[in-house]
């Protein structure tokens, strides 16, 4: 076999000044890691929401079609893809080492997402002051879940971008300032995909 | 909305109350005193030896992987040793308490357990040993050996690595300390639906199982992707992937499964949790809530949780069979085609554990055919051990013997759980001991490829063997009980006796009954001895010291580390050549070669920040268990808060000089794991360094 060679004078033993693996692309394929796991976190809840998606688990409270407002959700889908296009024309300042630039694009991406979220909450909370909230029926628990759990990452993302606005002025492009950057626009482009299924799967097919 | 749970509850301590304290109970008497005494004993031993900046500075706050790879084994052996006290008390429970006429004491009715306390003996046994003993332990062996095996110095994110060991250890603080404020579980490991839910369980009980659970995965979680990074990026030059050892391979494939099957765990309790705390109706018997729902979610994560667990002890044995054997492994690459075919099966096996609900025949047939798949790959394995020993030149050290008595276990298992894997035989011994003996037998070579695995790689990590003769009488012991408790478990399946039984009502059991406790005492002998072996090894230590491959017939690249293992692993990365590196260096008389020159080598620096966040998170769980909300938000506060702290942390790790290497490579014991090391922060370099 092939591995069986016996060494030559040419077979190296140790590699000296071996540099080993880049933080960058650890920190990727971590990220993307995460990513995946978090794609089975969604895929459980959505499979949750398709099996508790009945008139039975209505429990006699509303169905899909009674709550979900598809117009509403077009516009809150508007400001989840502008926030996200704000966030990419953030990191081609990055590129080009403008600061001020990269903070712009991250502010004005904070805003939309919190149109976003203002828009999500407000359906929510009149909702349930109506009388169905999440306690109502199977149905809607199922609903105010998934809703809640994605606005839940957004909020994290939002964090995560105060945190850059104060990181950047600070220190610079430097590699652990890049790396971050890169991977909340991975995060931020993920949660925004979450939300175009659930517009599609919620409020599309359901009303 | 049901924030407030029955009972009383105030501001300042939530439910939690003085009576919640069973202090009345002899058994957690004794039980308190027993911890109380270790503890204070460990405690004293810490502070007589004035250790207690060692362990700080050596220890919880390493960022080293073999140290928190020990740290999970030590954890992983002390809730061994409690799941095994609450099978003990399973045991003597059912034997004592048999038929109509059967004496009870300490105010039960039959036996010495009354219902209450019984049930959450069981649920405890079946979620530690799952979560808190195997899964550390294993953890444990992959942290250890992995980066080792791939010639690596450390994982990819050592500091997430440490966060992992913090969180698993603070979630088994949290079932340990179950046990003397509030209770435990009573609705099985599995958290029978709608018995965990709040009108049915309505006690601090199921809070635990759940936040505990919820956490431990969390780490497992972040281990998992640790694990994936550095198989991925981090092997040495020559490693390409097929030269890869096969217990790296299995570490890659386990951790698949768990990366993509706890989030879903994760999702099962997070939405049984909305049901206990937010009144919602996911798994509630009315209100337009779905019982299977929880019982797929969390099998969906259960079966791939047990694949989670038993492919690494695949991998353990594929390490000790062939360094045993003095030959390469048998059939290198349908092992790992193997491996990756029972990985990829895990997830489509799922609903065998309920073919009772009644899916009908066309899905329970579907899910009957892909059980017995598994049987194919792991078949595989099976013959390529058994062709790795074929004209090998065996020797029966005790890694050996654990690896043989594992292989029996898991045909027994194997063979029964085939016939398990049958809908009509299922439904006849749906939820009888029958399947209980079945899943031991495999969890229990899981056991055996964890003792394997401790006498096999102690002696790398410690520079001293484990006691040979004790070793073996320990083995000789465990194995003739365990095999004494399942026989009799199996035909007392065939006599229907069902599972978690507190009373077992029918005398013609109490033979078998009588022989599960035979075998019990064996068990409980077996510890004994496992103590000796580990008090005569440390006691002997110094009696022979070890060079760096003390079997002498190691065939991977963690033997060609020198023993003890400094804490930088290889002072030059290793060039590898084929794939079992140190059996060809060997043959070729090069295993003792070193390297020309020494280099600089940067390594990450210690952080007390993890064991902080592993103390937050148990704080946060303990809170909400009891519903005291402003601690949990200070939890949650703290966890946020220490996260974003570290990302402003630009301390990114020291660089050794080369001649500091060379003094270690030349006196190892200044290097070794165990030693203290000074302090080298004045070597610190920023992240913008590099």
């Amino acid at each position: 076999m092939a591995h069986e060679a016996a060494p030559t004078a040419n077979t190296r033993l140790f590699r000296p000044g071996y540099a080993g693996h880049n933080q960058i692309s650890a920190r990727t394929l971590g990220f993307w890691l995460y990513m995946l796991s978090d794609a089975l976190l969604f895929t459980a809840l959505f499979a949750s929401y398709a099996v508790l998606d009945t008139p039975m688990n209505a429990a006699g409270g509303p169905i899909a079609s009674q709550i979900v407002n598809p117009i509403e959700g077009f516009w809150q889908t508007i400001a989840i893809l502008g926030s996200v296009t704000a966030y990419s024309l953030s990191t081609v300042s990055m590129k080009n080492g403008k600061r001020g630039g990269t903070a712009l694009g991250i502010i004005a991406s904070i805003v939309l997402a919190v149109v976003f979220l203002a828009f999500g909450i407000h359906d929510l909370t009149a909702l349930a002051a109506q009388g169905d909230g999440m306690d109502r029926s199977g149905y809607l628990s199922a609903y105010f879940v998934l809703i809640l759990t994605h606005a839940i990452h957004m909020g994290i993302g939002i964090l995560w971008m105060l945190v850059m606005l104060v990181q950047i002025p600070r220190y610079g492009f430097n590699e652990m300032v890049v790396a971050r950057m890169l991977n909340l626009r991975m995060f931020w482009q993920f949660q925004a995909t979450v939300w175009v299924c659930v517009y599609v799967y919620v409020y599309m097919i359901g009303a | 909305m049901q924030l407030q749970a029955p009972g009383p509850w105030s501001l300042l301590f939530g439910r939690l109350t003085l009576d919640q304290i069973p202090y009345t109970n002899p058994i957690l008497q004794v039980t308190f005193a027993v911890a109380a005494l270790i503890g204070l004993a460990v405690i004293g031993v810490v502070l007589y030896y004035k250790k207690v900046g060692y362990l700080w500075r050596e220890w919880l706050t390493t960022v080293d992987h073999k140290k928190i790879g020990v740290m999970y084994i030590i954890v992983g052996l002390v809730m061994l040793f409690r799941g095994f006290a609450d099978g003990l008390l399973i045991r003597t429970q059912q034997v004592l308490a048999n038929g109509p006429h059967a004496a009870g004491f300490l105010g039960a009715q039959h036996g010495f357990l009354p219902p209450f306390h019984f049930d959450q003996v069981y649920s405890a046994h079946g979620t530690i040993m799952i979560l808190f003993a195997a899964t550390p332990i294993l953890t444990g062996f992959q942290n250890i050996v992995v980066p080792l095996q791939i010639g690596a110095r450390d994982m990819a994110f050592p500091y997430m690595n440490a966060v992992s060991l913090w969180l698993t250890t603070a979630a088994a603080a949290l079932v340990m300390i179950s046990l003397f404020v509030g209770d435990f579980s009573q609705a099985g490991w599995v958290g029978l639906i709608p018995l965990t839910e709040l009108p049915f369980s309505p006690g601090t009980g199921v809070d635990y199982w759940m936040w505990a659970i919820q956490i431990s995965s969390v780490g497992t979680t972040l281990n998992a992707i640790n694990m994936i990074v550095t198989i991925v990026d981090m092997r040495a030059p020559g490693m390409t992937w097929f030269r890869m050892p096969v217990f790296s391979w299995t570490t890659l494939s386990t951790n698949i499964i768990g990366l993509t099957a706890f989030p879903v765990l994760g999702v099962a309790l997070a939405l049984l949790g909305a049901d206990r705390y937010l009144g919602t109706h996911f798994f509630t018997a009315g209100m337009g809530g779905n019982l299977m729902l929880y019982t797929n979610l969390f099998w969906i994560w259960g079966h791939p949780e047990v694949y989670f667990l038993i492919l690494p002890t695949f991998g353990v044995l594929s390490e000790v069979i062939p360094t045993f054997s003095e030959k390469p492994i048998f059939g290198y690459v349908t092992m790992v085609a193997a491996t990756f075919a029972i990985a990829g099966i895990s997830w489509l096996v799922w609903l065998h554990h309920f073919f009772t609900m009644g899916s009908g025949p066309d899905i329970n047939g579907f899910f009957s055919v892909a059980t017995m798949l598994v049987g194919i790959p792991t078949g595989v394995k099976v013959f390529n051990w058994m062709f790795t020993l074929y004209r090998g030149r065996i020797t029966y050290t005790v890694p050996m013997l654990w690896a043989m008595f594992g292989l029996f276990l898991l045909l027994i298992g194997g063979l029964t759980g085939m016939m398990l894997a049958l809908p009509a035989i299922n439904y006849t011994v749906h939820d009888s001991v029958f399947v209980i003996a079945h899943f031991h037998c495999m969890v229990l070579m899981v056991v055996c490829a964890g003792f394997a695995g401790v006498t096999y790689w102690f002696p790398k990590l410690f520079g001293f063997k484990l006691d040979e003769s004790w070793g073996k009488a320990f083995f000789w012991t465990f194995a003739i009980g365990t095999i004494t408790v399942f026989t009799a478990m199996f035909a007392l399946g065939f006599e229907g006796e069902t599972r978690r039984l507190e009373w077992t009502f029918n005398t013609a059991w109490k033979p078998m009954l009588v022989i599960e406790e035979v075998g019990m005492v064996l068990y409980v002998i077996s510890l004994a001895l496992f103590a000796m072996m580990l008090v005569v090894s440390i006691k002997n230590r110094n009696r022979e010291r070890l060079g760096a491959d003390p079997w002498g017939t190691s065939r991977t690249l963690e033997w060609l580390t020198p023993t003890p293992i400094p804490f930088y692993n290889f002072a030059v990365t290793p060039q590898v050549n084929t794939r079992d590196e140190l059996a060809w260096r060997r043959k070729h008389e090069l295993a003792n070669a070193k390297p020309d020159a020494y280099e600089e080598i940067h390594m990450p620096s210690n952080s007390g920040l993890p064991v902080i966040l592993g103390a937050c998170a148990g704080i946060f769980g303990f809170a909400m268990i009891w519903r005291i909300w402003w601690l949990a938000a200070l939890g949650l506060l703290g966890i946020v808060a220490i996260v974003i702290f570290r990302s402003f942390d630009k301390n990114a790790g020291y660089h050794l000089q080369p001649n500091e290497v060379e003094a270690m490579e030349r006196n190892l014991a200044i290097g070794s794991i165990t030693s203290e090391q000074p302090d080298r922060s004045h070597h610190s370099i920023h992240a913008e360094a590099h």
